[in-house]
């Protein structure tokens, strides 16, 4: 169960190695259809959660066993502790999080003025940090970033994913688009090919998932832990041979705002817990 | 940031039997794995879980390296009378962490 990527990975490293042909094969069937990417599903739109076994649905459900929960309580605590020179907490300008973030992950990535580009939840907790509390950022993945991250993204579980599009935000949709559909590394395959082409069919014995990102961030049982949006994107880039940008590189924030709008309408699920 | 997390009902019948879940914050690193130079990375795990209501035992458990990180424990004991439940758990290099749940029986 916890060992998809593992998997998938190897999946890849069998398609390689082993036979030319099936290999080519793979590649031509995707090809074939890659001209239709990009825009399927409002329809049969579906979260990752649907296709988890009972038991990991019901792992995600209770808070006592979702183990993002410990994520989420760490993120508790530190949303009330003064940090930095100007030694203000998070609750200090926001109040209660309950109420001031609820609908606040629903919407994210949203356009930064001072960045003049979209930033997502983790970008706007440093941004938040360096200019508020005047600390320094918090490195991507880091414990308290990714406990912050999920205890904003909490008060937002059940609403639905929210992104507003306007002039400003247009283009940055569109790179992210641009993106889903590029193929890359390689294996010179696209996120499209996979999620939108493929979905619900197996890659080795792993179902493909419709990638939609309302679980942000997640307990992974591959992990053993918690990690964000683009740790997931990352792996994917990996499982392709890809090269894969830094974390809060531009790029990936463009995928993230696109695959979120892609998801419009679906709910929040933060913390959820996948395979 | 050690943390656990002991749910339990908020109210019991007496003679009620109710379920105990416990869930803590711990890496569980096995002592199998390697770096990317060849270390192994040394074991670090928990190794007992004890839990007691109102000072008496009521389970126990030794956990081994095949157990997933952040473990998670649920049992279920009859409710006798208000008072105490105490998880703890102990591991390796010196680690413990106990918590405490006041539970109601009416």
């Amino acid at each position: 169960m916890n060992s998809r990527s593992a998997a998938l990975r190897r999946c890849f490293g069998l398609l390689w190695s082993s036979s030319g042909a099936l290999f080519v094969a793979v590649l031509a069937v995707s090809s074939a259809t890659a001209q239709s990417a990009g825009e399927n599903v409002p329809a049969g739109r579906h979260s990752g959660y649907d296709s988890m076994s009972r038991e990991t649905r019901a792992m995600q459900d209770d808070d006592a066993a979702n183990p993002g929960t410990l994520w989420v309580l760490d993120g508790e605590a530190l949303w009330k502790q003064k940090t930095g020179s100007a030694g203000r907490s998070c609750f200090d300008c926001h109040g209660d999080a309950r109420a001031s973030m609820k609908g606040v992950a629903a919407r994210y990535p949203v356009f930064n003025a001072s960045r003049a580009r979209p930033v997502n939840l983790e970008q706007r907790i440093n941004l938040c940090r360096t200019d508020q509390q005047k600390a320094p950022p918090l490195a991507f993945e880091s414990r308290e970033l990714l406990a912050l991250t999920a205890y904003v993204g909490r008060q937002s579980r059940g609403l639905p994913v929210e992104i507003a599009v306007d002039a400003r935000t247009r283009p940055f949709l569109e790179a992210g688009r641009e993106a889903f559909n590029r193929r890359l590394g390689q294996l010179n395959l696209s996120c499209a090919q996979c999620h939108d082409d493929n979905e619900g069919k197996r890659l080795a014995g792993n179902l493909i998932p419709q990638a939609h990102p309302t679980g942000y961030p997640l307990y992974r049982l591959e992990w053993q832990g918690v990690g964000s949006l683009q740790r997931r994107l990352r792996n994917c880039l990996t499982g392709i041979r890809a090269q894969t940008p830094v974390f809060g590189a531009d790029e990936l924030v463009d995928l993230e705002l696109f695959l979120m709008w892609r998801a419009r309408g679906m709910r929040v699920e933060t913390p959820a817990v996948r395979p | 940031m050690p943390r656990a997390l002991i749910t339990i009902p908020a109210s019991a019948r007496r003679g009620e039997i109710i379920e105990i879940k416990a869930l803590v914050a711990h890496e569980m690193e096995t002592g199998f794995r390697r770096t990317q130079y060849g270390v192994v990375i040394p074991r670090n795990i928990i190794t007992q879980f004890v839990c007691t209501y109102n000072g008496v035992e009521i389970f126990s458990a030794d956990f081994h390296p095949a157990i997933s990180a952040n473990p998670y424990v649920a049992f279920s004991t009859i409710a006798t009378e208000g008072g105490t439940i105490t998880c703890s758990w102990a591991g390796d290099n010196g680690y413990s962490h106990t918590e405490s749940v006041a539970i109601r029986v009416g």
